[in-house]
């Protein structure tokens, strides 16, 4: 697929620029639980620091839903805001939870409502923010080994369009937010791999 | 009341007129005056106190030095068996950011109804650690042994049911409604790692019931409270605060006792008896020897036939602190839990003592209650709990991380 092709070049790119970045699987003991101390977490930068995406991006309220290790997988949310006047792209993400995170907007497809990849990503426009929420876009962890318990810190690592990566870590919450079915048709149980990954992502 | 409404009305017509004229500062935000005749002429304006709010990061924790609200719950929960130090990091972790987002007036993480916190009204959230904690982290040593082995007196009738626990979250609220949501989401958060082992609700009078800084009066009608330390003191910080290990600088010490009243008997007792007991008057608090509030009774002062005004026993006599030590903050709620179905009541106090070290100060000063103090006929013991109350900390940390790690 061209657009994941793009999306490890580019990692490829910022993490060639990283020196002094802690490996994302170590666990920050000082970790941030609150937004604000959150948007002030490192900036990875390739370059002319004032100039790249990620010094123009914070993460405030970000939150990533408990799961155990059977269903696998798991979703982030939480609030990006773009300070600067242009429109910045988040392409990518990795989280230490796991070794595949994809970016999934929710779409409707005939009277369904599903889960997909976000062709291009998301653009947080400038000046504004973007939400990632339960029901909505968010970060879909995949192919996890290990369950996410509440209270648990996962690390989480965006790629932005210029290159540039943005380190944020994410409290791990308990809740069913989001999984509200209204059709009273639909299959209640979550036996079927699809109906597990569109849990987790909501 | 001896006077008929309308009468009060027109006196507040011109109190209203002449405070107004004199420049009265404070106490109403507007003061709208109508027509002379009109019978509904004073209306006040008051200013909503609802979104006020208090920091919760800081060198010690919130909901101690801050004065204490209309409203409290006490939980103590216990860690469920087989915690150990990654589990209450994470509860920690889970409850810190909790408590500091709802304190702004915020919601929790994950939550999506914000109109519920949005007031506040001065909630604290404070957390304090019990015996069993110490233990699940593997830690049992750093627990002062005060707090896990608080000596027993020989009037205490504890119950189960009102004593112990792992972890005590105590939230105050000058508003009920933010302080039942704040309570429900810390719980929630806390049952995948914990459990519930009681739950106590009190109450002081409301705020502005009257002016800001007015000793509470408990459900005997006494001022209750009159020999606190004042905030932002040295004295208030050399009281409460301690001073190390260095996991501990800045925390304090929780002595949570229940306290049953036994308000048949004392409604039935005469006014000089019941200044007598306290050795202070129930109308201001003041010494039965004379002065103000905040004076102590004159112990050496005698009556006409050269007796002793004041009783050795006399509750006030034997709580003073003989020592700096000894001194303590009496952060108190009432609790009301009655009636029962024979029309009994079941009220008392929720004692919530903080101290720079509990075996100098509550420890002492309770022994000499338990021995002689005339309240005691009016009042049992029957619930207690210890707690190490960790300090504050900043943005980023959780509460207790210097000791959890």
């Amino acid at each position: 697929m061209p657009a994941n092709l793009k999306r490890s070049r580019r990692f490829a790119f910022a993490a060639s620029a990283l020196v002094a970045v802690a490996a994302l699987s170590a666990c920050s003991s000082d970790s941030a639980t609150d937004s604000d101390a959150a948007a002030d977490n490192v900036k990875v930068v390739g370059g002319d620091a004032s100039a790249t995406a990620a010094d123009r991006l914070n993460i405030a309220d970000q939150w990533v839903k408990t799961a155990d290790a059977k269903a696998g997988m798991t979703a982030i949310f939480g609030t990006i805001t773009n300070t600067g006047d242009q429109d910045v792209v988040v392409e990518s993400a990795k989280t230490s939870a796991s070794d595949t995170t994809e970016l999934h907007e929710m779409v409707m497809k005939g009277n369904e409502m599903i889960m997909q990849e976000k062709e291009g990503g998301f653009t947080v426009p400038a000046g504004g923010e973007h939400e990632l929420a339960p029901g909505g876009d968010h970060l879909m962890v995949l192919n996890m080994t290990e369950p996410i318990e509440a209270g648990d810190e996962v690390t989480v690592r965006l790629t932005l369009g210029d290159g540039s990566t943005q380190e944020f870590t994410a409290l791990a919450k308990e809740t069913t937010a989001g999984e509200e079915k209204y059709d009273t048709e639909m299959d209640m149980g979550d036996s079927d791999e699809m109906g597990e990954m569109e849990d987790a992502a909501k | 009341m001896s006077q008929p409404p309308l009468s009060r009305r027109r006196l507040l017509l011109g109190g209203g007129a002449t405070l107004a004229g004199g420049g009265l500062a404070g106490a109403a935000a507007g003061l709208a005056l109508s027509g002379n005749d009109s019978p509904a002429v004073s209306q006040v304006v008051e200013e909503a106190k609802g979104s006020e709010n208090v920091a919760f990061y800081g060198v010690h924790q919130p909901g101690i030095e801050d004065a204490a609200q209309a409203h409290v719950r006490f939980l103590a929960l216990d860690l469920k068996p087989g915690s150990d130090v990654e589990h209450v990091r994470r509860l920690l972790r889970l409850l810190t950011d909790d408590a500091a987002r709802m304190m702004r007036g915020e919601v929790p993480l994950a939550a999506n109804d914000p109109e519920l916190p949005a007031l506040p009204s001065r909630l604290t959230v404070t957390f304090g650690f019990g015996p069993g904690l110490f233990d699940a982290i593997g830690r049992p040593d750093d627990c002062p042994d005060v707090i896990r082995n608080l000596p027993t007196f020989a009037t205490d009738q504890l119950e189960d049911r009102w004593s112990g626990g792992d972890l005590l979250i105590q939230v105050c609220s000058d508003d009920a409604v933010p302080l039942s949501y704040a309570l429900r989401r810390l719980t929630r958060d806390a049952r995948s790692l914990a459990t519930v082992r009681w739950c106590q609700s009190g109450f002081n009078p409301a705020r502005g019931s009257e002016p800001a800084g007015t000793t509470h009066r408990n459900l005997f009608g006494q001022r209750d409270g009159t020999a606190n330390p004042p905030g932002a003191t040295t004295e208030f910080t050399d009281t409460v605060f301690s001073t190390g290990p260095d996991w501990l600088k800045g925390g304090s010490m929780l002595v949570f006792r229940r306290i049953r009243m036994d308000l048949d008997d004392w409604d039935d007792l005469g006014r000089p008896a019941k200044e007598m007991a306290m050795a202070r008057k129930m109308s201001d608090g003041s010494p039965v020897t004379g002065g103000s509030e905040q004076d102590d009774p004159d112990t050496a002062a005698v009556d006409q036939n050269g007796f002793p005004i004041v009783a050795q026993e006399a509750h006030v006599v034997q709580a003073t602190a003989r020592v700096p030590e000894e001194r303590m903050l009496r952060r108190a709620f009432s609790y009301d839990d009655g009636p029962s179905a024979d029309g009994k009541p079941d009220c008392g106090l929720l004692f919530a003592a903080y101290q720079a070290d509990a075996a100098k100060a509550f420890v002492a000063v309770q022994t000499r209650l338990a021995e002689a103090d005339a309240m005691n006929e009016w009042i049992t013991h029957i619930g207690s709990a210890t707690f190490v109350v960790p300090p504050g900390c900043a943005e980023g940390e959780f509460i207790g991380q210097a000791l959890v790690g």
